[in-house]
């Protein structure tokens, strides 16, 4: 099986700073990915870099084949990459509902049917809230907004930036419960998360990334090596 | 028929400082919806103007009816706008904004000359639609047509203009644009469409102001649209640039005082009017730096 998004040989630079330098990693369908690493490791460049909204200096990123470097966010997203940007970026002076229908930017072809549903399915607080402002959802309702708001468009690919950052412990459970929910349902995910124990458990595969470089893969069976973890993070 | 005796306000007057207020009004939009997607303020929008009232008047030279000469003008004023959009926003959009600022200046500059070679210093005459300065009896009251049209034309406008925004999918994108662009991107927004979208509707309502303008300023001179665009643009930082509603109240509330004022000081003192507005700006600006119609602190961020 080819992975669904290929990132290969990676190199990210802001100026002087190389904040990526020759990430490779591979995340196929039905399968969680966690990037984890120290605050600057370069998870977030990844990710923008994948959406084509950071410098790439070298490397190349491949959706089924295909390269995505050079093209613009907008398009990207149309490919089928969609983001869960960090701290979420809902619009807050628009409704549940209209954040919703911005995801639907993103459709390949109208004919990808009536998006909302799928959100509504997937967080049933979004059809109950569906025509307030979203800035009076509270913190985790507001994530679920952001994830149903990249998932509307049906992507291949779902890109998730510390979706647990400042949730609730309670929020923390359901997202993470989410992300299995989309696994099941057939989506490649890259998760980039803070809390490195959680991710490694949930993913099928962990990546530690420190200084833009690769430290460490983690597999399921190693959540509970604290020793190896922290070691990866020291490096 | 004196509303209030001080300044010798009448009905009249007022009806026209409504007029002009909803033509302001309808420029603060224009300059507002392009602000809104672009960070950018276009200096060069009463050049638009000014080349709609030109469309006009030579609409008027060549003996067309005056639905033709309304229809080049629109026509003229929105390929100019498209212009601007592909040969200085689209290659300039991703540089400073005071780049950006400085070529909307060097484009309004380089307009007005260009309009100064061609038309002479002393313009041209647009005058078929004069006729609507002669009053309708309203009442007892005679108000010029052109003021109750202005109105009307404004407030059609304008709620056109909120279904587009609020009902279609290119207005939601332009609402949500003029909040987090990067974010809207990111999402798949088409940004070259929405911002040429948004510089469009811009044209169109300058096409719409030229019109109006030219009923009341029936010479089209290379400085046809200038002041009034400078009003507008201290009625915009008025009542709040970085808000369509306020912005556009800001805009009406600038041209409805210009039309009271202009009705009411005597014509011998008529020369101080700009004196007048800009002291009311300076003042509310000391008072309500962030605009006189805004509400105070932003959107609660919640964890």
């Amino acid at each position: 099986m080819t992975a669904a998004l290929v990132v290969d040989g990676l190199r990210v630079r802001y100026g002087a700073v190389d904040a990526v330098r020759g990430l490779s990693l591979e995340v196929g369908r039905g399968e969680i990915v966690g990037l984890i690493g120290p605050n600057g490791a370069g998870k977030s460049s990844t990710l923008h870099a994948i959406m084509g909204a950071a410098p790439v200096v070298g490397g190349d990123v491949r959706l089924d084949g295909v390269s995505l470097l050079g093209r613009r966010s907008e398009d990207v997203a149309r490919r089928g990459v969609a983001l869960v940007p960090e701290g979420r970026r809902i619009f807050g002076e628009l409704s549940v509902e209209e954040n919703l229908r911005l995801g639907l930017a993103a459709r390949r072809s109208r004919r990808n049917g009536n998006g909302l549903e799928r959100a509504y399915a997937l967080f049933p607080v979004l059809r109950e809230y569906r025509s307030r402002q979203a800035a009076a959802l509270s913190g985790g309702q507001q994530q679920q907004l952001a994830i149903g708001r990249a998932l509307v468009a049906q992507p291949e690919v779902l890109l998730l930036d510390e979706p647990s950052l400042g949730l609730a412990p309670k929020m923390v459970d359901l997202v993470f419960e989410t992300l299995v929910r989309i696994r099941a349902e057939g989506l490649a995910v890259l998760l980039v998360e803070q809390r490195a124990q959680r991710t490694v458990a949930l993913a099928d595969r962990s990546y530690v990334l420190a200084n833009g470089e690769l430290r460490l893969v983690l597999g399921p069976q190693d959540a509970d090596d604290t020793e190896r973890l922290v070691a990866a993070y020291l490096a | 028929m004196t509303v209030v005796g001080f300044l010798n306000l009448t009905w009249p007057t007022f009806a026209n400082g409504l007029a002009l207020g909803g033509v302001y009004a309808l420029m603060a939009v224009g300059i507002g919806l392009v602000f809104g997607v672009l960070r950018l303020v276009n200096f060069a929008y009463g050049q638009l103007i000014m080349a709609g009232g030109f469309a006009l008047a030579y609409g008027a030279q060549w003996g067309l009816p005056n639905w033709v000469s309304i229809l080049f003008c629109f026509g003229v004023v929105l390929a100019l706008s498209a212009l601007l959009d592909q040969l200085v926003f689209r290659p300039l959009r991703t540089h400073s904004p005071a780049v950006m600022l400085v070529a909307t200046f060097a484009v309004a500059f380089l307009l007005q000359n260009v309009a100064l070679l061609a038309f002479g210093p002393l313009g041209k005459s647009a005058g078929s639609l004069a006729l609507l300065n002669q009053p309708w009896d309203i009442g007892g009251v005679f108000v010029k047509k052109i003021a109750v049209i202005s109105v009307a034309t404004a407030a059609g406008c304008l709620a056109l203009l909120q279904l587009l925004l609020t009902r279609t999918p290119v207005g939601l994108h332009m609402r949500a644009a003029a909040m987090d662009f990067q974010t809207a991107r990111l999402l798949g927004m088409r940004a070259n469409r929405v911002i040429g979208g948004a510089v469009l509707v811009s044209g169109v309502f300058a096409a719409v102001a030229a019109v109006m303008l030219s009923v009341q300023e029936i010479t089209v001179t290379w400085t046809f649209g200038l002041q009034d665009t400078i009003y507008v643009l201290a009625g915009v930082v008025l009542g709040g640039l970085n808000r369509p509603v306020p912005a556009t109240l800001g805009g009406f509330a600038i041209g409805f005082a210009s039309g009271i004022l202009g009705g009411a000081l005597p014509s011998s003192q008529s020369q101080y009017l700009p004196s007048f507005l800009f002291a009311a700006v300076i003042v509310v600006l000391l008072v309500r730096p962030n605009g006189l119609f805004t509400r105070g602190g932003g959107a609660v961020e919640r964890v």
